[in-house]
């Protein structure tokens, strides 16, 4: 895992956009990926539809998406929409 | 204006969703998925952003009250639209009143003396049925609810009711979103059929049916399988006692019943009157704006208002004011008549106004007594109002409070108006709800004011508590040679010396005598050598109150001291009942069976022990044979222990080599159970340490020179020693199997205790199969202690299963010089016998109350295992072997 590409910091600010952005990125990328969401306390139900779509793009490519850093208040939200089992989680 | 149309209840909600079409479920798993969303979303909020979106809400709530008020009496064509400004502004005002200062995000109650703290968790999506009665303040209140508990809603209000409740869900989502909610946190069913009900019922993401409706709707909701919120039917009887201040009551019946017409299922059903107040109360009805109908105009009125076929009221009539209900009966009424009152002989079908009527009709009925008032209202909650609401009006405090016990009902309000009343926190400190719970009686899970605390989930996070522990052991405690001197001390106007032949005979009594101060009446109570019986403390306790003693001295072993305790148990406490007192019990303070503490006589119990093994004179145990059933009783409470315990050397010089052997290491299995024990604590270690560093000492000398002053002393002491750390911390496994062992087969109880101590030394230092469950143990520490014990002794060794294998070697050694059989098979008993035996043994062993603080809990295989390795005898080799588990 350590191994795999690490890409820019999804931004606190605008956790939705950035996901958005991840997905379309990940279109064009080579490999699997990390996401690091270190710096993501709170997230809302745009970002999670952006996670969402980010986790369809990753298996239509046949990709692994490794989320890093995720707190846990955010991984209970993960876990209630049942989004846990579409990635891997890393700290 | 009144139409058949006004009102339709809701049918049942089917249980099949096939006919959905495919794009239905689309629609409808699409709210689904934005509730689930938006509930997880809610879960990272904290109290301040709750707070902050409720009060937004409420504000809201409040600015529209009137606006949502007029949209709701439009379109149900149901209800007053002031009174229904009113409930809004209860559903918000009044509900943020009651949560505003409620936690209800992270701890949300702490209890520190109970080591507890309460956390929320919210439930999830709620699925919420709004009634048409109520329609926008139960959506206001539901909103706000779900807000304060970081919930997510999809209404599905009464299809009359849809326009303006939706019109509430999006007054409420506003007001949340401008202040950072999460999307999707309500939303509405758009015209809706009941197969969407049903499908988002039975929604794996729905976590909980919040239904405030009707029957039907209630019990779609219960059958669903989810776990639900539902409400019950009412049918309110209300008691106007003769007490009562009668201008009081009749103005809250009419504020309560034609409050928003009738129409909130906890208003006013059948006013049950005294005979003595009957007429001035109708007459006050009449005098505020009541027609009081005729018996040609109540039959009229039952005939119209309420469906023959069914029993029930007809939905027309629902929420309608008085003067068109009496219209629609041709009966020409005063145009300010607010309630039209109908007299009723009785309840049931035969007397049909007897049943909920959500409008302004109420029946009365005169009673010719408190008896027979109390009657028809029970007649008239169990006629469709079960765990509902009922009200009194009463100055009687005995009669509210038999009203209160009579009467199966949610709520029970009391001289104040019952719809008003119920809704909380306007004429009294109920929970302010618009959703009553009405408990079994209604088919609902709960009889609270559904409030938030219905929306979460509470974890509670339970610490374990410091277990309190305890010292106990008599007062004073006199030792060393000529202790009984201080008998002298204690000045009594009757004793009663309890002893046994054979004391008498060798001049104990006498030397007893000699220190009880001059001018004190004695007796001499003579019971035999032998475990007492029931008609043996009997007896004892006729000359105790032959003699008005006030002073027992218990001299003799410790069955003479056992004889007394029980004596002076039943001389102060007559009932005191010895079967129930006896009853088994886990825990000494959380045992069922309480001593007494009513005292008739006071009596003192002086105790002197003439073995030293038992300790009688210091515990709180007494043993009791009862021949007519065949079997022996133990009691165990600190109320038994002596209030004296004299231990004098004097009196154990004499004691035959046999008995010092057996007492001896009775008094040492003391010691050894006590150390290892679960309710073991530095208080009785350090007693049961000592004794057994005691009696390794002194026992072999005791036993060898008989006549050793210092010896007999020293164990004398060691055994109270050992009794003191027993008392407290219990015994163990070894008793059991003693217990067992000795009273199937006869063999002395110190006896039977050598034949099992060096096998139970070795089972409780081996790593547990199975340990015993107790607050008052912190890991597992036998191995270790049973190490120290050997440390103490200077056994040697090195490692933890060096130093045990040394003890049990050192335990060996002193059984052998004592002369003790080496297995059960030396004492005759053939392998044959025994094993016809074991069924039993193990079985008594099991029972037996001893093992509960033994650090392993034995398992049944374990016992029989150990009775086989106390057959099969110890001896180096064999004890060797066993201690190949130490851990």
């Amino acid at each position: 895992m350590s191994l795999m590409p690490v890409w820019p910091k999804v931004d606190e600010e605008r956790v939705a956009e950035a996901l958005q952005e991840a997905g379309e990125k990940l279109e064009s990328a080579e490999g699997d990926v990390v996401l690091d969401f270190s710096s993501v306390l709170r997230i809302d139900a745009k970002a999670l539809m952006a996670l969402e779509e980010l986790a369809g793009v990753a298996d239509d490519k046949g990709v692994k998406v490794a989320l890093r850093g995720v707190n846990v208040s955010v991984y209970k939200v993960f876990k209630l929409v049942k989004l846990t089992s579409r990635f891997s989680f890393v700290n | 204006m009144i139409t058949t149309e006004t009102v339709k209840e809701r049918v049942q909600i089917p249980l099949a969703t096939e006919t959905l079409s495919e794009e239905r479920i689309a629609y409808l798993e699409g709210l689904v998925s934005q509730a689930k969303i938006a509930a997880a979303v809610f879960t990272q909020f904290s109290q301040e952003d709750v707070d902050r979106i409720v009060k937004a809400m409420v504000l809201a709530g409040l600015g529209q009250a009137q606006y949502l008020a007029r949209l709701a009496v439009e379109e149900t064509k149901l209800g007053v639209m002031e009174d229904k400004v009113l409930k809004n502004m209860c559903a918000t005002e009044f509900t943020y009143n009651y949560i505003k200062d409620k936690r209800t995000v992270g701890v949300i109650r702490e209890f520190p003396e109970r080591n507890l703290v309460e956390v929320a968790e919210p439930v999830g999506v709620i699925f919420s049925l709004t009634p048409i009665t109520n329609p926008t303040s139960t959506v206001l209140f539901k909103c706000i609810m779900a807000v304060k508990t970081r919930n997510a809603v999809i209404f599905s209000p009464h299809p009359n009711a849809w326009r303006c409740c939706s019109e509430a869900v999006k007054i409420m989502y506003e007001a949340a979103l401008k202040q950072g909610a999460p999307e999707g946190v309500f939303t509405c069913l758009e015209s809706h059929t009941l197969q969407d009900n049903a499908y988002l019922m039975r929604h794996k993401s729905v976590a909980l049916i919040d239904a405030t409706g009707g029957p039907g709707a209630v019990k779609a909701a219960y059958s669903s399988g989810k776990p639900a919120l539902g409400v019950g039917p009412g049918n309110t009887p209300v008691y106007l006692e003769k007490t009562a201040d009668v201008s009081v009551a009749v103005v809250d019946i009419i504020v309560s019943k034609t409050f928003d017409n009738g129409t909130i299922c906890a208003s006013e059903q059948t006013v049950v009157i005294d005979d003595e107040i009957y007429d001035v109360v109708l007459k006050k009805f009449a005098d505020l704006g009541a027609h009081i109908c005729n018996e040609k105009e109540t039959a009229l009125l039952a005939r119209t208002v309420i469906d023959p076929a069914t029993g029930f009221m007809q939905p027309m009539a629902v929420g309608q004011k008085a003067t068109d209900i009496a219209r629609l009966i041709g009966l020409t009424v005063k145009p300010e008549t607010k309630l039209l009152i109908a007299p009723i002989q009785g309840v049931g079908r035969e007397h049909p106004l007897s049943v909920e009527k959500l409008f302004p009709v109420l029946a009365v009925y005169r009673a010719k007594s408190v008896d027979e008032a109390l009657k028809v209202c029970v007649d008239v909650n169990h006629a469709g109002g079960l765990g509902h609401t009922a009200v009194i009006f009463s100055r009687n405090d005995e009669i509210i409070r038999k009203f209160g016990e009579i009467i199966n009902a949610g709520r029970i309000i009391v001289n104040s108006p019952g719809s008003v009343g119920a809704l909380g926190a306007v004429y009294n400190d109920l929970v302010p709800t618009f959703s009553f719970g009405c408990g079994t009686g209604g088919g609902n899970s709960t009889t609270d004011n559904v409030n938030i605390y219905h929306y979460l989930n509470i974890k509670r996070v339970a610490r374990r508590t410091q277990a309190h522990m305890w010292f106990r052991v008599p007062n004073q405690i006199y030792f060393n040679l000529n202790a009984v001197e201080n008998v002298h001390q204690f000045p009594s106007r009757s004793t009663i010396i309890v002893t046994n032949p054979a004391l008498e005979q060798i001049g104990h009594v006498d030397l007893v005598r000699r220190y009880i101060p001059e001018g004190t009446r004695v007796h001499v109570s003579v019971i035999p050598d032998a475990e007492p019986e029931v008609k043996v403390i009997m007896r004892g306790v006729e000359e105790l109150n032959l003699y008005k003693a006030d002073q027992i001295i218990a001299l003799g072993g410790g069955s003479v001291i056992d004889a007394a305790k029980i004596m002076k148990l039943k001389y102060e406490s007559p009932d005191a009942d010895l079967e129930e007192l006896a009853a088994p019990f886990l825990d000494l303070r959380k045992r069922v069976v309480q001593y007494p503490t009513e005292k008739v006589n006071r009596v003192r119990l002086i105790a002197i022990p003439t073995t030293s093994g038992t300790g009688s004179e210091v515990t709180p145990f007494a043993v009791l044979t009862d021949k007519e059933k065949a079997r022996k009783v133990t009691l165990a409470d600190y109320s038994l222990t002596p209030d004296v315990a004299i231990v004098d050397p004097q009196f154990v010089m004499s004691m035959p080599k046999g008995l010092t052997a057996d007492t001896g290491i009775d008094c040492l299995t003391h010691g050894l159970e006590a150390i290892v024990s679960s309710y073991a604590s530095a208080y009785t270690d350090c007693n049961a340490m000592e004794s057994i560093l005691m009696t390794f000492k002194y026992l072999p000398v005791a036993f060898e020179h008989p006549g050793d002053e210092e010896a007999r002393c020293m164990m004398h002491n060691a055994a109270c020693i050992a009794a003191m750390a027993f008392s407290n911390a219990s015994v163990g496994v070894n008793h059991a199997l003693a217990h067992s062992f000795g009273a199937r087969f006869g063999v002395a109880h110190g006896r039977a205790n050598a034949l099992m101590l060096p096998h139970v030394i070795a089972y409780n230092a081996a790593v547990p199969s199975k340990f015993v469950p107790s607050p008052y143990q912190k890991g597992y520490v036998a191995h270790k202690k049973y190490a120290t014990v050997a440390d103490l002794l200077g056994l040697g060794g090195h490692t933890v299963e060096e130093k045990v294998k040394n003890l049990i070697a050192a335990t060996e050694q002193l059984l052998d010089q004592l002369g003790f059989p080496r297995s059960i098979a030396d004492l005759g008993i053939s392998k044959k016998e025994f094993e016809r035996a074991m069924p039993e043994l193990t079985k008594l062993a099991f029972d037996d109350p001893s093992w509960r603080s033994n650090p392993r809990m034995p398992l049944m295989s374990e016992l029989e295992d150990l009775f086989w390795k106390a057959h099969q005898g110890r001896g180096v080799a064999r004890v060797a072997s066993a201690s190949q588990q130490i851990a």
